[in-house]
């Protein structure tokens, strides 16, 4: 098929994809926020995603494919733009690109990297030293299993500094989305570029204020 | 000339010297003495290039033609800079007062795949013209002389085509791009004939065939970094590679 191979059809299947990621990084988040409510908020979340039984699994598997087809154009491109720029400048100055979009395929491999990790950790619960049990109701026990690994500050790091990748990523990444959807004009390009780094603002420190605030309140007492 | 003047400056030029397409090249050193803040960037070159034949060194070979900023065949990356970094202007309307006495100047050739390097400075853009070859046109039969107002064309869209026309063909927009891709030169002209009742016939047909071409060309793909609006020196805005996003999807949807 042609558009596999355009210039243009694979940056959509990207902008496609990285922007489905965001929506669910967006929903992930909120959904991660009910631990604030106590074990029985993020208990009682984590029970009712489980009981849609297949459904969740159809979901993952959705998810498993955009995230393969994102790395994988991810890659593929950076290859052939690196090939296409095969010699430096002496001297070269960046005006507009930004460290953001120029670290894209870095930031996008670390996210990937923390991802399975992210898996094994607190999805398959395989990795040393993980808490597994159940609360008074019966249910999966997830508020103890994450308050006691953030209580570790080098679990609490790769967390931080993941989310910090990915505040990059979409930096770059979701304003990008809608210039490669055509849906850009130099009219909206500043507000869209502004409104992107606040996206990727709020996901950094929605997601990063669970680990900070269960390894600070482990620090005080 | 104006040897005597006291506003004249001295300046070290760090050249990329190439003796051919395969040859290694490196940058070398040459004094620039007495150059006055009047001179453009190539007269400047133009009196080194005297001085370094009076002293029996092969002169640095430019690429130059109208030296008014309308031609797109000066291509100089001037301080990691295409055009040297002045908005809006090209490297032959670069003036020698917006440097200062005692400054070092770097000055590259376009780097990137699609533009092998000649020899020092000057590059082969041919691969523009394989872009413009392969659909950067209209087939419409022109006949006899159509009447001025037969086709009724909007001042928005006349104007946003002649903005996307501005574009000269020089290149600066790959050499500035970090990813060596031709994007913005290829849209501005998509764009603008996709603006035009004559251009809009053949537009689904013209966004494929100037795409491929740009990838068969050995441009890289665009990843918004936006660094080629910045290095145009007429202002091409990434406005246009939106428009031909949209164009592309457009055709591929149909
Ligand atoms: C999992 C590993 C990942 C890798 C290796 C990766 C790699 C990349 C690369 C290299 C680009 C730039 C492509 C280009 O401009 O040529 C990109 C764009 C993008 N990424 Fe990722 N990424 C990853 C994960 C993510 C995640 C988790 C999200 C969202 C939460 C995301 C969202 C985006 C978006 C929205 C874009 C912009 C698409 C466009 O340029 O239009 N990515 N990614
Ligand atoms: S020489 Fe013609 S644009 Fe510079």
């Amino acid at each position: 098929m042609q558009i596999l191979k355009s210039v243009v059809g694979r940056k959509v299947f990207m902008a496609i994809t990285g922007q489905c990621m965001v929506l669910f990084a967006v929903v992930h988040m909120l959904g991660n926020s009910s631990i604030f409510i106590g074990p029985d908020g993020i208990n009682a979340y984590a029970k009712h995603l489980h009981d849609l039984g297949p459904l969740v699994w159809i979901f993952r598997a959705g998810l498993f494919a955009f995230v393969a087809i994102h790395i994988f154009y991810g890659i593929q491109l950076t290859l052939e733009n690196s090939a296409a720029n095969p010699t430096v400048y002496a001297v070269k100055k960046q005006i507009k690109a930004t460290f953001a979009s120029t670290s894209m395929i870095w930031t996008g491999l670390l996210i990937a990297l923390f991802v399975t990790f992210h898996i094994l950790h607190f999805t398959a619960r395989v990795t040393p030293g993980i808490v597994k049990g159940v609360d008074a109701l019966g249910r999966y026990d997830v508020f103890t299993m994450v308050v006691s690994a953030f209580k570790n500050g080098g679990i609490a790091f790769i967390y931080v500094a993941a989310m910090c990748a990915l505040f990059f990523h979409l930096s770059h990444g979701i304003q990008s989305f809608f210039q490669t959807m055509g849906w850009n004009t130099d009219r909206t390009q500043c507000t869209i570029s502004t409104i992107g780094k606040a996206v990727a603002f709020i996901l950094l420190a929605g997601y990063a204020v669970i680990p900070l605030s269960i390894l600070a309140s482990a620090l005080i007492k | 000339m104006s040897e005597h003047n006291a506003n004249t400056m001295n300046l070290k030029l760090h050249v990329w010297r190439q003796k051919g397409p395969d040859a290694p090249g490196k940058l070398e050193t040459y004094d620039a003495k007495h150059v006055s803040p009047d001179m453009s960037f190539l007269e400047m070159l133009d009196e080194v290039n005297e001085t370094l034949i009076k002293t029996g060194i092969d002169p640095i070979a430019f690429d130059h033609d109208c030296r008014e900023g309308i031609c797109g065949m000066c291509s100089q990356v001037v301080n990691g800079v295409a055009h040297g970094g002045q908005e809006r202007t090209t490297v032959c309307q670069l003036h020698m007062r917006s440097f200062q006495d005692g400054d070092s100047i770097f000055i590259e050739p376009w780097r990137a795949r699609a533009f092998p390097i000649v020899k020092d400075l000057v590059v082969d853009r041919s691969a523009l013209d394989t872009i413009i070859q392969s659909g950067g046109y209209t087939s419409c039969h022109t006949g006899g002389i159509a009447d001025g107002n037969a086709i009724l064309i909007p001042k928005p869209d006349a104007d946003y085509a002649m903005d996307a026309a501005e574009c000269i063909g020089c290149g600066a927009c790959v050499a500035g791009c970090p990813n060596g891709s031709a994007m913005l030169f290829t849209s501005a002209k998509v764009a603008q004939l996709a603006a035009l009742p004559q251009g809009k016939a053949e537009a689904a047909v013209r966004v494929h065939a100037m795409t491929e071409a740009l990838q068969g060309c050995g441009f890289g793909n665009c990843s918004n970094h936006y660094e080629c609006q910045a290095a145009c020196p007429k202002g091409i805005n990434v406005k246009f590679i939106a428009k031909l996003n949209r164009e592309y999807l457009k055709a591929a949807l149909n």
